[in-house]
Parts: C-alpha cells; sequence; structure tokens
C-alpha cells in the first residue's frame, strides 16, 4: 500500500515539475535583458577632445564630478595592488582587500584565474552592471591579452578618449602594448603600464658549474637555438640539473612564434609552432631533462632556491621581480644569483591591462590612475627602479637601458634592460583571440598527458583538447 | 579478504586472534591519524624547512605561519566567521524546523499524513546538486547571489534530520504526555517548544552536531555562490589555494591554514566524540 | 457521546500538524521543487555565453538530451565516478566487516574500543576540501611523503603521483575509504549488535567454527543494512565532488580521468551554460531517483517494524 502511494506521488511530483515548469516561461528568462548598456553608458563620459598641450591636467575638467565613494577594482590576483599600493600618491592601505584614496574607498575583487575563473566573474559583475548599486559598479578591472578581445571588443569597456585620456599622453608606450586592447573598429580600450618581453633567465652558479662561464653572451651561444637548447639540456642533466623546472616553461616561448590565430572564424586551429613545442618537450621529458608540472605549483617553483636545482626559467620582468621570491632569505634571487639572456626565441608572456568599465562613477579618478599608472614618466621610471619591472614608457626604458648606474640586484647587477628593450620592439599581437586563455590551457592540459606519457600519441592527445574545447566553448568547431 | 582471515583465525587460539585484531586496529588508527600528525608538524615549519626534507619533530615557526598567514591576503578571520556564522544558523533552523516536522508527523493524525510522509521519505536521498542549477537562478532572481542566506535558509528542509527525529520520537516519545499537557491548558506551540524540545534533546544534540559538520564542510554550493573574498567561507578559501597564481608561495601559510579550518572540528570532535560515535549507531539500529 | 466530543477535540488538534508542516513544505517548494522544475524547463533550451553575448534561450526540444547521451564524455566521467566509487567502497566494506566483528565478538573482549571507534570515524568529520588540499600537499613531487620515501631509501627519485592516472585515482579512493570506513563500521556494528546472542550460543553447542557464523548467521541478518550502506553509498558516490575537484584543481587530470559527473555540472554551472547543465541534472535526478527509491523500501520496510 504505501508503496503505491510513494510511486504515485514520485510520478506526481514530476509530472506536476514538468506542468509548472512549461508554466513558467516569465520567470526563466532572466538572461538576455543585458545585452546592450552602452549606449547610455558612454554619454556619462562624454568624449574629451581635449587639445593635447593640456592634457594632463585640463582633461578631467571635462568629465563629470565623480559621485561614487567606492572604487571597485576586478583582478586576478596582488600585482596591480602592490604597484597601486607602492606608486600611486595618495593610496592607502586599509586592510588585505580595501585601501582609500582621498575619501574614495578602494574595494579589491580578487578572483584567482584559474579554470577561467576570473573571466567568470567578471562577467557577471559586467552583465550586472546597469541594475547594481552605484557603489557595487566595477569601476576599473584589468585584463590579460589573451582575452582581452573579448573584453574590448563590447561597450562594457569605455575607450580611453573618453576618459580624456590624449594620443599625445600615450605616445611613449609601446605600439604593441596598445594593438593588444584596441577593438575591432580601431578605438583603443585599455592601458599597461608594463611590457612583457621574455627572457631566458638562468642560475649563475648552475651556469659557472657546468659551462665555466656565467656570461651571457657565452651563455646565449650555448641555447641560441632550440636544438642547441636540447644538447646543453644534455649537459646539465649530466652534471643533476634540470634545464627549465617544467615543460610549461617553453610553451609561451612556442606560442608566440606561432604563425595561426587559435580560432578562424568559429574553427579551431592548432599551429605547427605548438606541435613542435609538443614534440620538442616530449624529449625533454623523455630524457629526463626536466619535469612536466604545472607552472606555479610548490613543485615548479622549487627552482627559486638552490636546492632545487633548476638552470633556467623563461619569463618577463615580473617574473623576475614578483615571484621569484627576492625577498626570501636562501634563495638564488636573494643573493643575486640570477642572469638574463635573450635564449632561443624571443616571446612575450603575460602583462596587464588597464580597463575602464562604462557606468563607472569614478571616471574623473579612473583617468588619473591610467594616466598616472601607464603614462606618468615619473612615476613609471620609480616602478622600474623600486620593482625591476620593465614599463610600458619607451624612452624611460631607452634611457635606463643606456644608464650605467642601473643595474638589477636580483639578476647580480646585471643591466637586462636593452635586451628587453629589443625584445619590445619585436612583438607582434596579431594572433590574439577571445579564446586564447581558455584554449591554450586546453591545449598544455591534454598535451602534458601525452608529454606524460598517459598518452599513447599525439592524436589522443589532440583529440582530447577538442573534447575540453569544445565543452568550455560550445560555438567554437573543430 | 575476509574469507581469508577468517578461515586462518579459525582454530586459532583466541589470544593470537586478539593479538591480529589489535595489529589491524592500530594498522588502520595510524592510517587515519599519520595525515593529520604530518600536517600537524608541517604548520610549526618554515617554507624554507620543508624544502630541506621531513622531520619527525615540530619546529619553532607556528607563530610565524600564523601570523602571515592572517595578515596575508586571504581574509581568514573572515572566512571563520562567514563558516561559524553559516554552519550555526543552518544547524539550528535544521533541527528546530525538523523536529517540528517530525512531531507533525509523529503526533498528529490528519488526513493525508501518510502520504506526507512517504513523500519526505521519497525524497530524502535526492542530492541538492541537481537542482543547482535552478536553485542558482532562483537566488540570482531573488537578489541573493554572493549572499550567505541561501546557504542557510534551505536547511529548514532537511529530510535526513527529520527521518532520525521521527525515529527518536516514536521509541521515546509518549503520546500520553501531549495529552496531559493538553489537559493542562497547554497550546500546541508551547507544548512543543516547552515539553517536546527539552525531551528530545540527546536526539537534538547529535543532529544539530552533524548538520553543523555538514555546513561547516559543505564546499559545492557556496563556491557556486560566494564570490566576494570577505564572503567566502572556509572551504571556498581552501579550495582558493588550490588554484592560487599568486606567488611567493609558502607552504607554511597553506598548512597552517589547512590545519586551522581541520583542528577545530576535531578538537569538538574529541570532546563529544561519545555523543556522536552514539548517535550514528543509534541512527544504524532505528534507521 | 463522550468519545465523539474527544473524537472531535483530536480533529481538532490534528489540524495543528498541517501548521507544523508548513516551514518544512513553503521551504521545499521554494528551494526545491521551483529550482528542480527550473532546471528541467532549461533542459529543453539552448542557452549559454559566448564570451559577453548571450546564445538563446532557444528551444531545441531534446536535443540537449541527445547530445549529453551521445557524447563520449558523460560515459567516461560515470565511469570514473563509478571506479573511484568501487575502489574506495570494497575495501571500505570489507575492513569495516571485519572490524565490526570483531568489536562486537564478546569473546574477543577487546579493549580501548571506544578509541578505536573515535579514531576511525574522525576522517569522517574532516572538511573534504581540506582534507584534499592537505592530500595535494602531502603527495605533491617535492612533498613530505615523497620526502619520507626518499629518506627512508624506499625510492630513488620522488614518486609523481598526480602523473599518473592510477596513481592519482588511488588516492582519491584512500580518502574516500578513510572518510568512510569509520562511519561504516559503526553501522554494521550497531547492525550486529542487534542480533540475538542466543543464536550464537546456539551455533557453538553445534560446533560452528568462526567463519561458519560469520557466513550463515551474521551475514544473513545483517544484508537488509547491508543493502542501505551499499545504496546510501553509491548514491553518495555519484555526487562525488570536493575530492576529485580540489585534487585536480577541477581539470581531473591527468587525462581527465578523475573528472566525475558533478565536476563536469560544476564546469556548465561555472561557465552559465544552462541548458547542457540542464539536461545533466535532469539525468542525474532521474539516476539517483531510481537508486532512492530502494532505499526508501528499505526505509519503509524498516518504518513497519
Amino acid at each position: 500500500m504505501k508503496k503505491k502511494v510513494l510511486g504515485l506521488l514520485l510520478s506526481t511530483t514530476m509530472v506536476a515539475g514538468m506542468l509548472s515548469a512549461c508554466g513558467s516561461t516569465a520567470t526563466t528568462t532572466e538572461t538576455p535583458a543585458a545585452e546592450t548598456p552602452a549606449a547610455e553608458t558612454t554619454t556619462e563620459a562624454p568624449a574629451a577632445e581635449t587639445p593635447a598641450a593640456e592634457a594632463t591636467t585640463e582633461a578631467a575638467a571635462e568629465l563629470p564630478a565623480d559621485e561614487g565613494k567606492v572604487l571597485n577594482i576586478s583582478a586576478w590576483n596582488e600585482e596591480f595592488k602592490s604597484r597601486l599600493t607602492d606608486h600611486y600618491p595618495g593610496y592607502e592601505v586599509i586592510d588585505g582587500t580595501t585601501g582609500k584614496i582621498g575619501d574614495v574607498t578602494v574595494n579589491w575583487l580578487i578572483t584567482p584565474n584559474e579554470e577561467n575563473a576570473y573571466q567568470n566573474r567578471l562577467d557577471e559583475l559586467l552583465l550586472a552592471q546597469d541594475s547594481a548599486a552605484a557603489d557595487d559598479k566595477v569601476d576599473l578591472f584589468l585584463v590579460e591579452a589573451d582575452y582581452a578581445v573579448k573584453y574590448t571588443d563590447t561597450d562594457y569597456t569605455l575607450p580611453v578618449k573618453d576618459l580624456g585620456i590624449t594620443d599625445d599622453d600615450l605616445k611613449d608606450q609601446y605600439a604593441y602594448t596598445q594593438a593588444v586592447v584596441t577593438d575591432s573598429n580601431g578605438v583603443l580600450k585599455g592601458t599597461s603600464w608594463q611590457g612583457c618581453p621574455g627572457v631566458m633567465i638562468y642560475n649563475r652558479a648552475i651556469a659557472k658549474e657546468v659551462f665555466g662561464t656565467d656570461e651571457p653572451a657565452d651563455i646565449q651561444a650555448k641555447f641560441s637555438d632550440w636544438d642547441k637548447f636540447f644538447e646543453s639540456a644534455g649537459e646539465l642533466d649530466k652534471a643533476g640539473y634540470d634545464v627549465i623546472s617544467s615543460t610549461a616553461d617553453t610553451f609561451r616561448v612556442y606560442q608566440n612564434n606561432a604563425k595561426l590565430p587559435w580560432v578562424d572564424g568559429t574553427k579551431i586551429q592548432v599551429d605547427d609552432n605548438l606541435k613542435k613545442w609538443v614534440e620538442d618537450s616530449k624529449k625533454l621529458a623523455d630524457a629526463g631533462y626536466c619535469n612536466t608540472w604545472g607552472q606555479w605549483g610548490e613543485d615548479w617553483n622549487k627552482g627559486f632556491y638552490p636546492e632545487g636545482k633548476v638552470f633556467a626559467y623563461f619569463g618577463p620582468a615580473w617574473l623576475i621581480d614578483f615571484c621569484m621570491a627576492a625577498d626570501v632569505e636562501g634563495s638564488v634571487a636573494h643573493d643575486g644569483g640570477w642572469a638574463a639572456t635573450e635564449g632561443p626565441q624571443g616571446f612575450y608572456w603575460g602583462g596587464t591591462w588597464i580597463c575602464a568599465a562604462a557606468g563607472t562613477d569614478n571616471a574623473n579618478l579612473v583617468a588619473d590612475i591610467m594616466r598616472k599608472m601607464t603614462c606618468d614618466p615619473e612615476v613609471m621610471k620609480d616602478i622600474v627602479l623600486k620593482d625591476n619591472d620593465f614599463v610600458n614608457n619607451r624612452p624611460v626604458m631607452e634611457g635606463l637601458a643606456a644608464d650605467t648606474s642601473y643595474s638589477n640586484a636580483v639578476l647580480g647587477g646585471q643591466n637586462p634592460l636593452k635586451m628587453f628593450c629589443a625584445g619590445a620592439d619585436n612583438i607582434d599581437m596579431a594572433n590574439l583571440t577571445a579564446y586564447d586563455q581558455g584554449l591554450l590551457g586546453d591545449f598544455q592540459t591534454a598535451m602534458g598527458d601525452y608529454i606524460n606519457g598517459n598518452f599513447a600519441t599525439y592524436d589522443e592527445a589532440l583529440e582530447q583538447f577538442y573534447t575540453l574545447a569544445l565543452q568550455r566553448y560550445p560555438e567554437l568547431t573543430r | 579478504m575476509e574469507n581469508q582471515t577468517a578461515a586462518k583465525t579459525h582454530g586459532l587460539p583466541i589470544g593470537a586472534r586478539r593479538t591480529i585484531a589489535y595489529i589491524v586496529l592500530v594498522f588502520f588508527s595510524f592510517l587515519c591519524l599519520i595525515w593529520f600528525y604530518i600536517l600537524l608538524i608541517n604548520s610549526t615549519r618554515s617554507h624554507s624547512e620543508m624544502t630541506l626534507g621531513f622531520t619527525v619533530l615540530p619546529s619553532t615557526h607556528l607563530l610565524d605561519n600564523w601570523n602571515s598567514l592572517i595578515t596575508g591576503t586571504i581574509p581568514i578571520a573572515r572566512g571563520f566567521a562567514n563558516s561559524i556564522t553559516v554552519s550555526v544558523c543552518t544547524s539550528i533552523l535544521c533541527v528546530y524546523f525538523s523536529a517540528m516536522t517530525a512531531y507533525a508527523i509523529n503526533t498528529y493524525r490528519f488526513k493525508g499524513r501518510d502520504a506526507i510522509a512517504a513523500f519526505i521519505l521519497a525524497i530524502m536521498m535526492i542530492p541538492g546538486q541537481v537542482t543547482a542549477l535552478g536553485f542558482l537562478q532562483l537566488i540570482n532572481r531573488m537578489k541573493l547571489d554572493d549572499s550567505i542566506i541561501p546557504l542557510i535558509l534551505p536547511a529548514i528542509a532537511s529530510p535526513i534530520t527529520y527521518f532520525y527525529l521521527k525515529q527518536y520520537m516514536e521509541s521515546n516519545l509518549p503520546l500520553s504526555l501531549v495529552e496531559a499537557a493538553r489537559i493542562d491548558g497547554s497550546g500546541e506551540f508551547r507544548t512543543f517548544n516547552t515539553i517536546i524540545i527539552p525531551l528530545i534533546k540527546p536526539a537534538i544534540s547529535v543532529q544539530m552536531i552533524f548538520s553543523f559538520v555538514g555546513s561547516w564542510n559543505n564546499y559545492f554550493t557556496p563556491a557556486l555562490i560566494l564570490h566576494t573574498d570577505t564572503k567566502k567561507t572556509l572551504p571556498v578559501m581552501i579550495a582558493q589555494l588550490r588554484g592560487a597564481d599568486w606567488l611567493r608561495f609558502d607552504m607554511g601559510q597553506i598548512y597552517i591554514m589547512i590545519a586551522a579550518s581541520i583542528f577545530p572540528v576535531i578538537v569538538i570532535y574529541l570532546i563529544l566524540s561519545k555523543y556522536i560515535v552514539g548517535g550514528v549507531s543509534a541512527g544504524a539500529v532505528k534507521g | 457521546m463522550d468519545k465523539k466530543k474527544s473524537n472531535s477535540n483530536v480533529v481538532k488538534f490534528n489540524r495543528w500538524g498541517y501548521i507544523f508542516l508548513i516551514p518544512f513544505f513553503v521551504t521545499y517548494v521554494i528551494f526545491s521543487l521551483i529550482p528542480l522544475c527550473s532546471t528541467i524547463y532549461n533542459s529543453f533550451f539552448e542557452n549559454y555565453r559566448s564570451g559577453l553575448k548571450q546564445i538563446g534561450p532557444n528551444f531545441v526540444g531534446i536535443n540537449n538530451y541527445i547530445n549529453l547521451l551521445n557524447s563520449p564524455e558523460i560515459w567516461k566521467y560515470l565511469i570514473n565516478t563509478l571506479i573511484m566509487w568501487v575502489g574506495g567502497f570494497i575495501p571500505q566494506i570489507t575492513i569495516a566487516l571485519l572490524l565490526a566483528y570483531w568489536f562486537s565478538d564478546p569473546s574477543l573482549r577487546l579493549k580501548g574500543q571506544r578509541f578505536f571507534k573515535t579514531v576511525i570515524y574522525m576522517p569522517n568529520l574532516i572538511m573534504a576540501s581540506a582534507f584534499s588540499m592537505l592530500f595535494f600537499a602531502l603527495f605533491s613531487d617535492s612533498g613530505p611523503v615523497n620526502q619520507i620515501l626518499l629518506s627512508v631509501g624506499f625510492i630513488k627519485e620522488p614518486f609523481k603521483f598526480f602523473q599518473y592516472v592510477v596513481a592519482s585515482r588511488a588516492l582519491v579512493m584512500l580518502m574516500n575509504f578513510l572518510m568512510w570506513f569509520g562511519n561504516t563500521t559503526i553501522l554494521l556494528m550497531a547492525g550486529m549488535l542487534g542480533i540475538d546472542a542466543s543464536l550464537y550460543e546456539a551455533a557453538q553447542v553445534d560446533g560452528a567454527t568462526a567463519s561458519q557464523v560469520f557466513f550463515k548467521i551474521t551475514m544473513p541478518i545483517l544484508k537488509p543494512i547491508f543493502t542501505y550502506v551499499l545504496i546510501t553509498s553509491l548514491i553518495g558516490g555519484l555526487q562525488m565532488f570536493d575530492v576529485p575537484q580540489i585534487l585536480t584543481n577541477g581539470r581531473g587530470n591527468p587525462t581527465d580521468s578523475l573528472t566525475t559527473v558533478i565536476m563536469l555540472l560544476n564546469r556548465y554551472l561555472t561557465s552559465k551554460d544552462v541548458g547542457r547543465g540542464g539536461a545533466l541534472s535532469v539525468f542525474l535526478f532521474i539516476v539517483t531517483g531510481i537508486l532512492s527509491l530502494v532505499v526508501f523500501r528499505i526505509n519503509s520496510s524498516k518504518d513497519k517494524d
């Protein structure tokens, strides 16, 4: 008896569920509302056609006065926060996630980047921008080159001209940094304080031991192309050292030298150079010349310490400054034990762009932050001197590159700036798509399994890559 | 394996069987405890000490690690506060209203009672994940996204707690008591609050512990709902460690954070273990 | 006459039954039933985001279901889930049975029972996310487990647990086992203590061996509780999420072999793929619904006793 009652109940609940589901059309169509908030938001910050001469001080006056008491900044890590804390005049720290500029509270919305979490969160925030309370609106958000297009090509991002930042303000920036955040109509939608040409950063002590010298020019000769790289890796291996920490370290180098964008129309494409990365990495890993773990982990960064026995890392200036634990006693960086050289191929890695969100109620402040942090030569020079970052200002960088008094303590007193400057001039950003971050992550995940031997063939791994990619981006095809 | 042990022990003197039992028990106790021992040791050691190898004895950096944790970028204190708020509210709501539901089914003879009891029993095992999608849409529409309220309120309908309390009431709550209260002129709500609740206290405390722990450990839903760092609960913060792409990675900080979220529960458990273990088996006998 | 009066009185009181049920049902309808309905409704639409552009909702009938059930992924993830569940469950039930048998065997008179029970039940209360983060740290290539194995001389090079499918899955199984075997032990023991001691005595008089007693008396009596443990554990196993999610950072590495069904659901939920997520939810609802029916039968038969 009871069982029958239950059976009935179960089936009636399910039917009732379906019926009421059919009746609830109105309640479930929540999403399409937030399509084009742009028309009105851009008028909030009327285009400031300021004459170039008075740009720095006068332009701000044309923006509507700031009403917001809260400046919300969306980011995926602490880097910009520490830059702002150290270099923006008047920034005070309140606690781990808030600060103050004048009487405006700065609220940091930090979501780690893992598995596109940052983008997902930012999407939510921007889509809700219209309906959010004034103090909850995002004012400023950070993007990376890997997915910048996704945001700059929408009306959620304000053109920097609308903030009163002029061509004259921007004239000293590296062209590639602007290409990244220029939308399909040629409008500049963001700006960056840094350039990210990459170099090979190697451990001097190991170089001396294995190659008998730690001179950048001599080391460069040993690593000038991928064949020599492999050969020298063998020598290092015999002495008990890994040439790099992980096969993931060289991924950016190959990826930046690819000819094809990741997506053509809606079709996913894999460039030959990426295939070469897979093959070369497989060779390295099979020979035991390096490991295959993911970057940023405890295993990966153990080479920052002498016990880690890692010869080199590939990275731009921010890797040296931000990651190599220079402030920790006992680290290689702390003792100035690194040096830099170009390595087999030029590349760039990372970089952070600042974008102003449409609908901001702190337009003047946002504009001032952009101008101070990315255009003001004084501030930018300060960043180089204090943090050894590579800043997005050609005269400052070239000046310092020629300046013999500048030296980088982490690199044992070497001045690597000339190298970086040359690299920055060669960066080409033609291949960016909105899908890069997801796709290159999935590609590395799938290929990592091939390199580790969990997939028998490259094709099997490629199949897995497509599976993951289409799971993530249903709109793409193979 | 069962087979072999049983066959082997047969015929062995009782002393030998006992020794084998102790060895096996000690082995599995060791297997349960070793991880927490390593955790405890490593949370007292600095990052550079840890890169050198494991030591059996603790080091002296417990306070350093703790300080760098609470002054670090993860608002861990808020995480604790949030987790405690959510868990306490959840366990109170869950147990009080489950008791109320159980009392209704147990005490009153109304039309449809059997059907309702059967219905609750039927939905008991359906996991929350299958409705998570609709749940997220609902709370978005209710403007409760990024808030701890949707983590707390649904606890009012907790079929499993209800089931346990109903079993308990059936065998421990004489209906004559309710009758007596009525004769004394006590209202139904008052009877429930002042007579019934104190009477079923043992069952209530056990269920409160379970519901507290369940909520304290919950990760799936909070991870989907909470976005602002200062609103997150501990499990969400812990999970963030795994995805951390911030640097100057300090394992000492990671170990102490894990320790800080595990050991409070262990301490509470050790104090209350008699009731908890008893509660599990009581649930088994009857449930 | 008197009787009639008291009857109507009871009826009057019995209305309170409905009132006391209101909070439960209101909450249930709002937070479970309506979400369930909208989940089902959504599963018939194409509805996701491409960047910041919303695609759909477009009605696509049962296309989401067809795509879901035709894709190899869902079956792969289902098999992953089952493998990891079975791998944890078999040792869990075996060890639990053995320990419960010892604990409840009066002739053994084990000392320190309370201590052992307390210890083996403890992992059940540990935050699964913290526990898996802990395991991730302990078993990383330069983590303490490798350090210990190296210093003992057991291995020459760090063993890379997270690079091998078998090793990573084994870790998930180990954690599931540790978290649940104590709980199962206590459940089974309660069942064993409920067995009439005279049955054992009679068996002993008849000269039955320990294994005969176990298989002929203990096991048949334990059968219902056994089934209960099995099915509830299977339902729990299908919900497996925290451990593999955090251990593999949501990727299910290596080779997607640790990805569980709920992890796929989580991917859809975080990327706002409402249509495909809906279809997957309904699929899971049906599977767990069928399994729940079995538990329901066990419970309601016990209800009658």
